[in-house]
């Protein structure tokens, strides 16, 4: 009895440490998306940037793509780097060569805001 | 469309005898063509398709002007691929009045991108109404340049970012620029040198003028999280608290709305191009796909009356189709 319990508990110790196994290295895959290899754009739609906040390293370049139906601009908050207006399928790029915090706005939409933090 | 009649007015603020909740059920019926004048002191309406009926009235008023908005010349989007036809229909209208316009009033977004052949298109299109146009930019004229190509078509004598004013029949009218050196986060703007321009430019006028305000993103605060309105405007409705009339014309939100507060009338035009969705009923303020069958009866135009000797003037809309 006693052994069958403890082989139940054993299993299900063995089980609960996969789960969370598998749940560390799902977040580790997850954390690679959003390193910098892959969050190097970020899509305009329906009036809001995507993902509003990225986190890149420094060197890289960020490029915005308007998918929406409408005109937008990215200009930074502190003049930083401004795009021309961006049309439909249109893309911005700018590559941040220093660490630092950079929010972001449409110039022409000013309630659409977002941010890169450049480490 | 969004009806605002239930934004109803208590007082009679004017003491001219006029009941302005029965005022504002007439403009009720203004979207199907109802044109709504004050004559002697007695709220008059009239179909607009009725042209012996409306001359008559309008004869009477002293001045008369129409309001057009967002035309946004270059968009080509599924909300409307040929916005040049809707323009055309606007003014295909304008030129069917019964009494034609004194001169016409745009509220901005005249072009999609700023791009010059689409001021080109517009002028051209507008030029079939023989009458001079009034401009203010929208946010979409003024992309890249800082509004210079715009101030060099359509602002000539204005001031700064291209604010003016200029008087008619006895009316003050006002153009005001609210969408220039917009801040991350806020609302439409007027700024400093504008604000003390307005306060200087209305100081001398006799509270019994009536004021004619037009900028392109409203002057009240009609829904802020989608930027539908202006940060500063309260203090330039300060410089006009002592008027008896003051009608606030807008567009950029391409919808009719309206809004009586104490003296003042606020009130947003109908796009040219395309509608836009009513606060808060989409994710974001987009143009809005309608039916193709139905899609010019949510564009529009407003005209304007003005009785010399009545405080509030007579704005109806109505509809392309």
């Amino acid at each position: 009895m006693r052994i069958r319990v403890c082989t139940a508990g054993l299993a299900g110790l063995i089980a609960t440490a996969a789960i969370l196994l598998l749940a560390g290295a799902n977040s580790s895959a997850l954390k690679a998306q959003q390193g910098p290899a892959a969050s190097t754009e970020v899509k305009i739609d329906n009036f809001s940037f995507g993902p509003a906040a990225i986190t890149v390293a420094a060197g890289t370049t960020v490029t915005w793509t308007n998918r929406d139906d409408i005109p937008h601009t990215v200009v930074s908050d502190d003049k930083v780097f401004k795009s021309k207006v961006l049309d439909t399928d249109e893309k911005f790029s700018y590559t941040f060569a220093k660490p630092g915090t950079y929010p972001y706005f449409c110039s022409v939409h000013p309630k659409m805001t977002g941010k890169v933090i450049v480490q | 469309m969004a009806d605002k009649t239930k934004d109803e007015i208590l007082y009679d603020h004017n003491h001219d005898g006029i009941d302005r909740r029965g005022f504002l059920k007439c403009m009720a019926w203004a979207g199907t063509g109802t044109l709504c004048v004050m004559q002697g002191g007695v709220l008059k309406s009239f179909a607009l398709n009725r042209p012996s009926d409306s001359g008559a009235a309008v004869a009477k008023g002293e001045l008369s002007f129409v309001q057009i908005s967002d035309s946004h010349m270059g968009f080509n989007k599924p909300a409307n691929p040929d916005v040049a036809a809707t323009l055309q229909a606007a003014v295909d209208k304008i030129n069917g009045l019964a009494t034609p316009p004194e001169f016409l009033l745009h509220t901005g977004d005249v072009s999609h991108l700023s791009r010059a052949e689409q001021f080109d298109n517009v002028d051209q299109i507008l030029k079939s109404t023989g009458k001079q146009t009034f401009f203010v930019p929208g946010e979409h004229d003024v992309l890249d340049d800082d509004g210079k190509q715009f101030r060099e078509r359509y602002g000539k004598g204005s001031k700064g970012a291209g604010w003016y004013s200029f008087d008619q029949k006895g009316v003050h009218f006002v153009g005001l620029v609210n969408v220039m050196n917009l801040k991350a986060g806020g609302l439409g703007s007027l700024g400093h040198d504008q604000l003390e321009w307005l306060e200087d430019d209305v100081k001398h006028l006799k509270s019994s003028t009536p004021i004619v305000v037009f900028a392109h993103i409203p002057l009240w605060t009609v829904y802020p999280e989608w930027g539908w309105g202006t940060d500063d405007s309260a203090q330039a409705l300060g410089y006009l608290k002592k008027f008896g009339s003051v009608t606030v014309l807008n567009g950029h939100i391409h919808q009719i709305m309206q809004k009586v507060e104490g003296n003042v009338t606020f009130h947003t035009a109908a796009s040219t191009a395309f509608p836009q969705p009513e606060p808060g009923k989409a994710p974001s303020p987009g143009p809005m796909t309608v039916p193709a069958d139905q899609l010019r009866s949510y564009l529009g135009i407003t005209n304007v009356n003005y009785v010399q000797g009545h405080h509030a003037l007579a704005v109806v809309d109505s509809k392309l189709g």
